[in-house]
Formats: structure tokens, C-alpha cells, sequence
């Protein structure tokens, strides 16, 4: 390699940096990222075993029935939610859809649990907002993969990783969403909740949640479609469901079952979008 | 001892805050300060007291520092410095914990966009001061209730408050400060929203009210009009500062300088009357909901010529002769939009009675005050006759 200008300094040994203190946060908290991986499998495994055993006539009912009463009792999701379900039952890939489930309902619940209280959090303070902000930007420009590079150091493969990488990738809209939501309270309505003399929590549980609920509910929204797309990503590194079909399909240039394992996710992508959006409504 | 007493109250926004304090105690002003320091002044040096039972009127322009004001009272907004007393009590150096007590049991606000919550009904919204201070659910909706029965709103209290008319949801906002039965009310341009017609019957109202309540109030508004008709006494500010205090008498007579004039100008202008100072309320229909049926009823009742036709936005979309509705009437007809006329003569509500005198002489109808294409009220002939008599008695 030519000399060039640049390099009056020696390479700086950024990924050497990050490797060993990876190493040291792996080593040193080995115990916690296991019992986390251990109790993480358990719950999910626990949780599949159990939609697996809801006969699949039985499942796509509830479904179609949470669709219909969701969307004003209008036919058109319902119908969807039956045709599309039972094509993937009928394509033998219904084990891998609760698979999938498991994992999207796990990571946006986690996300929802720790993205409102952050959102709340930046609504409230100033330096929370400027502090967490970039690191939000910076979670959502990061390109997917990257998150199961620390998602495996921590957890290894499979379920456990795969709910760590899509936490950290979903998270960023619930906590952006439930700011916004907050700061959008018009001020007066702010002022006369005060003027009453409320306490903080009366105020954010009284006035200001309720007024923000359905921004942060779009914001959920997204987190949930977010979820299931680095769900299918995180079958990488051995997540089991939908994504690991279109991954082996892949693999092996199976254009036909990679094609109906893709339209399931579809199918099931659609279903949670309209579903979820008609009940925060 | 006064209910209410401020003490070289400031507020300054912004940075340097030190550096315009001090310009603020060499008597600078909101623009030398600003220039000098970037911050914005508030409100500046301001101390008055007001007395248990009195109405006190703080009236200025936009940007003076009335709501700043109005707001540190009840610390919305923190004092730079300054105290403010209230039954003699330091509401300026109290924590957290008794201060909420003092805006529970002691002042309530109202709001120039009314402050009512949106997810909440009528019911609710008057309760929440209550609900707040842990009162059970019975006991707070007994109360409620009864605020709201005062105000005539009690058909309303399940209702929710995108489904009031403005006026209505200023009763809300009322009612719901009048609730938990404070001692003071703090009313921040509380009728500035509203339509004239509707502003004055609140005015009218609350001084109702305050005969038999006997509350102290301390009022905002911009418009000296309604300073004089509510206030016991008057505060002008103007750029922060208090440039002068006293009835609405001393203040007419007696100008502190020329910007006060400049605003008892104003009141002059207004004493040559104007359309929307004798415009009374207006019997209408509605196009799309009221038939001739109805339009003979209320003519007859009303004892009425000919009445105004509106639609649901209360847009003017002519009026109806009682000829036409006999007839129509006869014919068995269900709409009035075929003997709707549109000839209605119309004027904007700043028109005075001398133009308005024109206008009315050689028309059959009454005269429509119409602004943006909305009617605020009607004029009839009599109305304006009466008004030239009462206008030249003042002359004479
Ligand atoms: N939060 C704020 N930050 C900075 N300046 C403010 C703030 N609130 C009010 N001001 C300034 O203080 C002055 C007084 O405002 P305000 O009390 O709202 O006046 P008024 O109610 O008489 O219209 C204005 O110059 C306004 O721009
Ligand atoms: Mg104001």
C-alpha cells in the first residue's frame, strides 16, 4: 500500500477496543446474560408450547373475532385474518408462526415496558431529551445485523438473542412516540391540572397519558412491525419461526418455499399491523 | 389584611437572569434590558394588593405581562423575585407540598381557551379539583353536581366538552373552578374566545355570582371595555410594568400618561355605539333541519314578520317572509329553501349607529350582523331609534 498523508498516525485499534471490553462485559457478567438466557428460554418455550396447543380452528377464530369486534364489526379483516391463517396452516407452517408470534409478542412487550417509562422520561427532562435523543438516532441508523454481533456474545443462538436484537431495534419509535405524545399536551391543559394543585403522577396519569394515548398507541404500532421484521432477521443467528424457513430457503435456492414462507410472514404482518391499529384506536 | 398582596414582583425569561435584575432595579426598561442582556422581561417591579371580596382587573396589550402575572400568583410561573402573599402567607418561599394545598383549598383558575379535558365529560371535568384532593366518588360528584346545577349545565354532564359551544364550555370551565369552592379565582382573558353577545351575558353572569358569593377575583382581559363594566378596580401594564391602578372612574378622568389615553380613546370611539353593541340575540331555523312547520311556530310565537334562515354552522343563508310560509305551509312543502330569500341586508359588527341608520331605513327586514359570513345578532328599526335617543341624551 502507498504511503499517504493520513497516515502520520498509526491505526487507531477502535475494534480491538470494543472487542475486549465485549470480552470483560461477557466474562465478567457471565452469570446474569446465562440465568437471562436460561429463565428468557423457558418463559418463550413455555409460551409456544401453549399457542401450539390451541387447536389451530380455535386460534384463527379468536383472531377473526378480535378483528371483527376491532374494527367496528366490519368483515373485511376477519375475512382476511381466516383466509390468510389458514393458508398457513394448510402450508404446514403453523408451527413456525407461533414461533414468530412468540417472539414479536415477547419483544414489543419488552420494548413497551421500557420504551413508555424512557419516553415519559425525555418528556420530563431536559438533559434525559438531550442525552437520549442521539443514542436513539443512533440505535435506528445502525443497520440491523450489527445488533446480533453483542445479541450472540451475550445469549448465544437462538430464542433469547433473538428477542435481545429486536428489542434494541424496536425500541426506538415507542420511546420516541410517548415523548411526543407528551410534549404535543396542549399547555393550558397542563396549567389547569396544576392550577388544582396535582401532584406529578396525578398529572401524567390524569391528563397527560390520556392525551398522548394515541400517539405513543402509533408509536407501539410501529414497534410491533418493527419486531416482527428483525424477528425474521434474528432466525440468523437461530431464532426459530417464519424467518428461519426464508433463511434456509434462501440457503438452498428453494424459490418455492422461501415464496410461501414470505407470504406467510406477509400475511402475518398485515394481520398485526391492522389489528393492533384498530385496537388503539 | 389584604386577601392578595404583591411585592416588587419580576419575572425574567431567558438567560443572564442576574445581570437583568440588576438593570431592573436601576429602572431600566423591558427594551433596555432586552437590548443589553438578550432576556425578556415579563414583568417588571410590579406590587399592588387586592382586597378580600374585590373584583381586580389587570388589563394591558398582548405581550404586557398580564398572564405571566396572573400565573406567578399561583407559582404556574416561578417568581425571579418578588413576594406574593396571600392571607398573608409567603406563597413565594413555600415547597412543593404547601403550595398544592394552597391552589386546593385557595385559588382557582380559568382559562382563555377554557382548559377543559378533552377525554373527559362535564361531569368529570368539574370534579377533577376534587378527585384530585381524594374525595370519594360520591362526595365529588355531589359537589359537581351542584357546581354545574348553579351554572345551568347539569343536561350537559355527560356530554363531552368538543360538544358545547364555547360559551357553554367557559360555564364548564367556571363551574369546575367554582367547584372545590376556593377562595379566590384567578381568570386569565376567561371571556376573550367568546362572541360579544356571549360575552356579555358572562359578564353579566359572574357579576351575578360574585354578589352572593363574594369571592376575590383577580381578571385579565385586553379590552378596557370589560375592565370598566366588571372590575372594582383597574391595573394597566404595559411592558411588564404596572403604569396604573384605580377605578375605572379615576383611570377615565384621569390618565397616568399617554399610553392610558391612548386606551380611554379607545373607550370613546366605543361610546359612539356600534352594531354589535345593540344586536340582539336572533330567533332563526336551520336549512337543513327545520321545515316551514317550525318557522310558522316560532314566527307566531315570537310574533315575528319574518325570521332569518341559517345553517348548522350558523352561516346566514337568508331569511323568510310570513307570507311565504303560510303558503308554503299550505302547499304541504318540507323544506323552506324554495321561498328562501337572500335580499337580507347586512353589516359587519364594527358598523356605528349613524351608518347603521342608512341601512335600516329603507328595508322591510331587520338588518343581519354578519361577520365571515357567520350572523353574531340581528338589528331592528327600534333598536337603533332607541339607541341615537339614549346616544343624544349623553350629548346633551
Ligand atoms: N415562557 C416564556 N419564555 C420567554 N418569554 C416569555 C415566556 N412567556 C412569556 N414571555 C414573554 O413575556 C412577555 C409577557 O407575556 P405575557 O405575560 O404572556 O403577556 P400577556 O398575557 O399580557 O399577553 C412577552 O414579551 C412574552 O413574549
Ligand atoms: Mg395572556
Amino acid at each position: 500500500m502507498e504511503e499517504s498523508i493520513l497516515d502520520f498516525i498509526p491505526e487507531i485499534p477502535v475494534s480491538d477496543a470494543v472487542e475486549s471490553f465485549m470480552d470483560w462485559l461477557t466474562g465478567t457478567f457471565a452469570f446474569l446474560f446465562d440465568s437471562i438466557q436460561s429463565f428468557g428460554k423457558f418463559v418463550m418455550e413455555g409460551m409456544t408450547d401453549l399457542l401450539i396447543l390451541i387447536p389451530p380452528v380455535l386460534f384463527i377464530l379468536i383472531i377473526a373475532a378480535a378483528a371483527f369486534f376491532a374494527s367496528g364489526k366490519k368483515f373485511g379483516l376477519a375475512a382476511f385474518a381466516i383466509v390468510g391463517l389458514w393458508f398457513v396452516q394448510n402450508q404446514g407452517l403453523w408451527e413456525d408462526l407461533m414461533n414468530t408470534i412468540t417472539l414479536v409478542i415477547i419483544s414489543s412487550l419488552i420494548s413497551i415496558v421500557i420504551g413508555v417509562p424512557v419516553g415519559i422520561w425525555m418528556a420530563k427532562s431536559k438533559w434525559a431529551n438531550t442525552i437520549i435523543t442521539p443514542i436513539l438516532d443512533l440505535m435506528q441508523t445502525m443497520p440491523a445485523f450489527v445488533y446480533l454481533i453483542p445479541a450472540v456474545a451475550f445469549f448465544g443462538i437462538g430464542m433469547v438473542p433473538g428477542v435481545f436484537a429486536s428489542v434494541i431495534f424496536a425500541l426506538p419509535p415507542t420511546v420516541r412516540f410517548t415523548n411526543l405524545g407528551i410534549r404535543q399536551v396542549p399547555e393550558e391543559l397542563v396549567e389547569a391540572s396544576e392550577s388544582f394543585g396535582s401532584t406529578g403522577s396525578q398529572k401524567l396519569f390524569k391528563v397527560e397519558l390520556p392525551l398522548a394515548k394515541s400517539t405513543i398507541m402509533a408509536g407501539i404500532n410501529q414497534t410491533v412491525m418493527l419486531a416482527l421484521s428483525m424477528v425474521v432477521i434474528a432466525s440468523m443467528i437461530g431464532a426459530p419461526g417464519l424467518g428461519s424457513e426464508v433463511l434456509s430457503a434462501l440457503q438452498r435456492a428453494q424459490v418455492g418455499t422461501g415464496f410461501v414462507s414470505g407470504l406467510s410472514l406477509v400475511i402475518l404482518a398485515i394481520v398485526m399491523d391492522r389489528l393492533t391499529q384498530k385496537l388503539t384506536k | 389584611m389584604s386577601k392578595i398582596t404583591v411585592e416588587n414582583l419580576v419575572k425574567v425569561f431567558g438567560k443572564k437572569k442576574n445581570q437583568a435584575l440588576q438593570m431592573v432595579k436601576e429602572d431600566k426598561t423591558k427594551a433596555e434590558i432586552l437590548k443589553a442582556t438578550g432576556a425578556t422581561v415579563g414583568v417588571n417591579d410590579v406590587s399592588f394588593s387586592v382586597e378580600q371580596g374585590e373584583i381586580f382587573v389587570i388589563m394591558g396589550l398582548s405581550g404586557s405581562g398580564k398572564s405571566t402575572l396572573v400565573r406567578m400568583l399561583n407559582r404556574l410561573i416561578e417568581p425571579t423575585e418578588g413576594s406574593i402573599f396571600i392571607d398573608g402567607e409567603n406563597i413565594s418561599k413555600m415547597d412543593k407540598k404547601d403550595l398544592r394545598k394552597v391552589r386546593r383549598e385557595k385559588l382557582s383558575m380559568v382559562f382563555q381557551n377554557f382548559g377543559l379535558f378533552p377525554h373527559r365529560t362535564i361531569l368529570e371535568n368539574t370534579e377533577y379539583g376534587l378527585e384530585i384532593q381524594g374525595y370519594s366518588k360520591e362526595d365529588r360528584q355531589q359537589k359537581a353536581e351542584i357546581a354545574l346545577e348553579n351554572a345551568g349545565l347539569i343536561a350537559f354532564k355527560d356530554q363531552y366538552p368538543n360538544q358545547l359551544s364555547g360559551g357553554m364550555q367557559q360555564r364548564v370551565g367556571l363551574a369546575r373552578a367554582l367547584a372545590n369552592d376556593p377562595e379566590i379565582l384567578l381568570m386569565d382573558e376567561a371571556f376573550s374566545a367568546l362572541d360579544p353577545l356571549i360575552r356579555r351575558d358572562m359578564q353579566d353572569e359572574l357579576l351575578n355570582m360574585q354578589e352572593t358569593m363574594n369571592k376575590t377575583l383577580v381578571f385579565i382581559t385586553h379590552d378596557l371595555n370589560e375592565a370598566l363594566r366588571i372590575g372594582d378596580r383597574i391595573a394597566i401594564m404595559k411592558d411588564g410594568e404596572l403604569v396604573q391602578l384605580g377605578t375605572g372612574e379615576e383611570i377615565l378622568t384621569n390618565p397616568a400618561n399617554e399610553y392610558v389615553e391612548k386606551f380611554v380613546e379607545d373607550v370613546d370611539r366605543a361610546k359612539v355605539i356600534r352594531a354589535e353593541n345593540i344586536m340582539t340575540r336572533p330567533t332563526y331555523i336551520e336549512i337543513d333541519h327545520d321545515g316551514p312547520h317550525v318557522a310558522l311556530q316560532l314566527m307566531k310565537k315570537e310574533g315575528l314578520s319574518s325570521m332569518v334562515v341559517l345553517d348548522d354552522d350558523r352561516n346566514l343563508q337568508g331569511y323568510v317572509t310570513d307570507k311565504d310560509i303560510v303558503k308554503a305551509v299550505q302547499r304541504k312543502e318540507k323544506s323552506v329553501k324554495d321561498i328562501l330569500r337572500k335580499d337580507l341586508p347586512t353589516v359587519d359588527p364594527d358598523t356605528l349607529v349613524s351608518e347603521l341608520f342608512d341601512v335600516i331605513q329603507d328595508s322591510s327586514t331587520p338588518v343581519g350582523v354578519v361577520r365571515d359570513g357567520k350572523l353574531l345578532g340581528i338589528i331592528v328599526r327600534s333598536l337603533v331609534i332607541s339607541a341615537l335617543a339614549k346616544d343624544s341624551e349623553v350629548h346633551e
